[in-house]
């Protein structure tokens, strides 16, 4: 049904998620914290130039804002307040590795789950996931968590574990249900990354591997910040064979250049199809420019690897079972533990 | 009763239907249905004006499926002047931020405000002129460019209605949900779902498979209530035409006359199942079209 032109849609009625706010111990932080003069004011005006810009402040549409003074002041902006707490925070995790594509759909979801499934498989292992994909979190359901929720203890919000040493955190067990729609703006994005990093009770861990959404946005940008002083050890980023992919993907690379993130490899997804029936193997995707590996050529970076697409991968991540554990005689199994022991091997080197 | 007018409005008063491509997820085919569905309206009769717009600002993929890479917008004295990807017959204009960087591979690291700000100038300062339809492909998720879009949009609500699309599997139906359950939240009209890579069929000896499973689409239309306008199969034809669609485009070049890819889509099996769902889709913009007559009047003028 159409709705009278004249009544503004309730786009800003989105607070769907009330546990978020609510809890004792986040809104103390909000209230005695000073305003982040990054973060742009939920009422701010409709021609913000942004905080970043140098008409910060001095545009005609900041008359009104109540940010205006702090945009105007044009002192060295003032550190994010919760920068020192992630980065106490992370000092007992280890290794911090992205995983990254320009495109979505490409399987970053299922990539990140299979790493990590693949490092906790040493029981001496600890690893951890976090998921800022805030508006298609996937993991909890590739993992088959997807109704665990996230507890509040003295120490933080306890993240949810697979096993007992794999840990998980994403928006997606904080909706009450999975067809909540997560209708956030940036700021609101950039405030649960920076939550999930100080806020939550990660522990000891040797690896956490963050699961991006598509994009090189606000959450790969505030990822970035936050993790600075932490220190990011590399991005593995995900490709499909075909060009519209790759031009994304290129994208992507582009952004680890400037922001100056390593990027560990690249992975081919979906790279030919073995049709069950006759074996003969096509693709689907052409790599009409050459693929992944002409791209890893182009732009200097290595060749991970390339897993082919095999139907029982993406019914694994339906049902929430591992696809190493489930099938690891198949082609697919052997491409994902190759590219997984180079991962570990750069990784080692670093 | 006054209309409200804003700079959206005034721009796209010549624009009569607004149709938004959505999915939760990413990568199920959003761009490649705008531009099927871009293609199969401009087809649907001679003199059909057809518009496409890109608000996927970090990953815009149209230029490249409409065989219009590298192209630049133009400045006119009444605004930028879209790419026609039909050249001489402009009919398709298409618009996109890949028309506005210097290098295929620059990438654009913008955070919200930035991104409000282009898609305003898409809304406010692109000539688009009379359009039957405008196609809009936008990127994964419910949030800022898909917020920004029907804010500045929200006073010729009753021309705008949305498509989704999904793939079969079930992480994808869950997004396609939270996707629903957005529009629902912001009263979005939604015209049916489309389920894309739906099965796939071997080359070699025409077995069909189920790559990303198959089904799911239309169960979660018909339990939600929606319409389902079709599934498409992966096809690898179509694949391979809009991925290399610049590729041949120089041979093409020469006949300007013929709009190259359209002849060339029309060949495709794809093109023939999507003259079904561009049917149906035509049926359920005709049924709420006369519904919002009726409830608004004069909006629709």
């Amino acid at each position: 049904m159409k709705q009278n032109a004249d009544i503004k849609p309730p786009l800003f009625e989105d607070d769907k998620l009330p546990i978020l706010f609510e809890r004792p111990e986040m809104v103390e932080d909000q209230s005695t914290a000073v305003p982040d003069p990054r973060l742009v004011p939920e009422n701010a005006p409709e021609h913000c130039p942004g905080t970043e810009s140098e008409l910060a402040g001095k545009a005609d549409a900041c008359n009104g804002c109540p940010n205006q003074e702090i945009c105007a002041s044009n002192q060295p902006k003032a550190p994010d307040t919760s920068l020192p707490f992630i980065t106490e925070r992370m000092t007992t995790v280890k290794r911090k590795i992205l995983v990254l594509s320009g495109k979505g759909g490409v399987g970053k979801s299922t990539f990140t789950a299979q790493l990590a499934w693949a490092f906790a498989a040493d029981e001496q292992t600890q690893t951890g996931i976090m998921d800022v994909d805030i508006c298609g979190p996937s993991i909890p359901t590739i993992l088959g968590i997807a109704n665990e929720q996230v507890h509040a203890s003295a120490s933080g919000w306890s993240p949810v574990y697979v096993q007992d040493n794999l840990a998980v955190m994403s928006v997606g067990f904080m909706l009450p249900s999975s067809k909540n729609a997560v209708m956030w703006r940036g700021p609101k994005k950039n405030g649960l990354i920076s939550q999930f990093l100080k806020d939550v009770d990660w522990g000891y861990l040797d690896y956490l591997v963050v699961d991006t959404p598509p994009g090189t946005s606000d959450e790969h940008l505030s990822i970035v910040q936050y993790l600075k002083d932490s220190g990011i050890d590399g991005a593995v980023v995900i490709t499909t064979p075909q060009e519209v992919a790759l031009q994304d993907v290129r994208r992507e690379i582009d952004f680890c250049k400037k922001v100056g993130i390593r990027v560990l490899g690249l992975v081919e997804n979906m790279s030919g199809f073995v049709c069950p029936s006759c074996k003969t193997e096509s693709q689907i995707f052409k790599p009409t420019t050459g693929g992944a590996k002409k791209l890893a050529a182009d732009m200097g970076i290595e060749m991970l690897g390339a897993v082919p697409l095999d139907p029982r991968i993406g019914k694994s991540a339906d049902y929430g079972v591992s696809f190493l554990d489930e099938y690891p005689d198949s082609p697919a199994s052997t491409a994902y533990l190759d590219i997984i022991d180079r991962i570990k091997e750069i990784l080692e080197d670093i | 009763m006054a209309l409200q007018e804003n700079p959206v409005t005034i721009r796209l008063k010549s624009v009569k239907n607004v149709i938004i491509v959505l999915s939760g997820k990413g990568g199920v085919g959003k761009s490649s249905v705008s531009t099927q569905l871009a293609l199969n309206l401009y087809a649907s009769s001679p003199i059909a004006r057809v518009g496409i717009l890109d608000v996927d600002l970090t990953g815009p993929s149209i230029p490249r499926m409409l065989g219009v890479d590298g192209h630049g917008v133009h400045q006119s004295s009444d605004g930028w002047v879209p790419v026609y990807a039909d050249g001489p017959e402009a009919r398709l204009a298409c618009m996109s931020v890949g028309f506005l960087l210097k290098n295929k591979g620059d990438s654009v690291v913008w955070r919200g405000p930035k991104k409000n700000g282009m898609i305003r100038q898409f809304l406010t300062d692109v000539r688009w002129g009379e359009l039957d339809y405008l196609v809009i492909d936008t990127p994964p998720g419910t949030s800022d460019e898909h917020l920004s879009l029907l804010e500045h949009m929200a006073l010729m609500h009753s021309r705008l209605s949305a498509v989704i699309v999904t793939t079969p599997q079930a992480v994808a139906l869950m997004d396609a949900m939270k996707c629903l359950s957005f529009t629902r939240a912001v009263n979005l009209p939604i015209l049916g779902m489309i389920e894309n890579m739906s099965g796939y069929v071997c080359p070699c000896c025409g077995e069909v498979s189920n790559v990303f499973s198959t089904g799911g689409g239309e169960e979660m239309a018909r339990k939600e209530g929606l319409r389902f306008l079709g599934s498409l199969p992966v096809d690898t034809e179509l694949v391979t035409l809009l991925d290399a669609a610049d590729l041949e485009k120089s041979a093409a070049v020469s006949d300007v006359q013929s709009f190259g890819l359209l002849q060339r889509y029309t060949a495709t099996p794809s093109a023939e199942l999507f003259k079904n769902i561009r049917t149906r889709m035509l049926e359920e913009l005709d049924v709420l079209n006369t519904v919002t007559e009726g409830r608004v009047g004069i909006v629709m003028k």
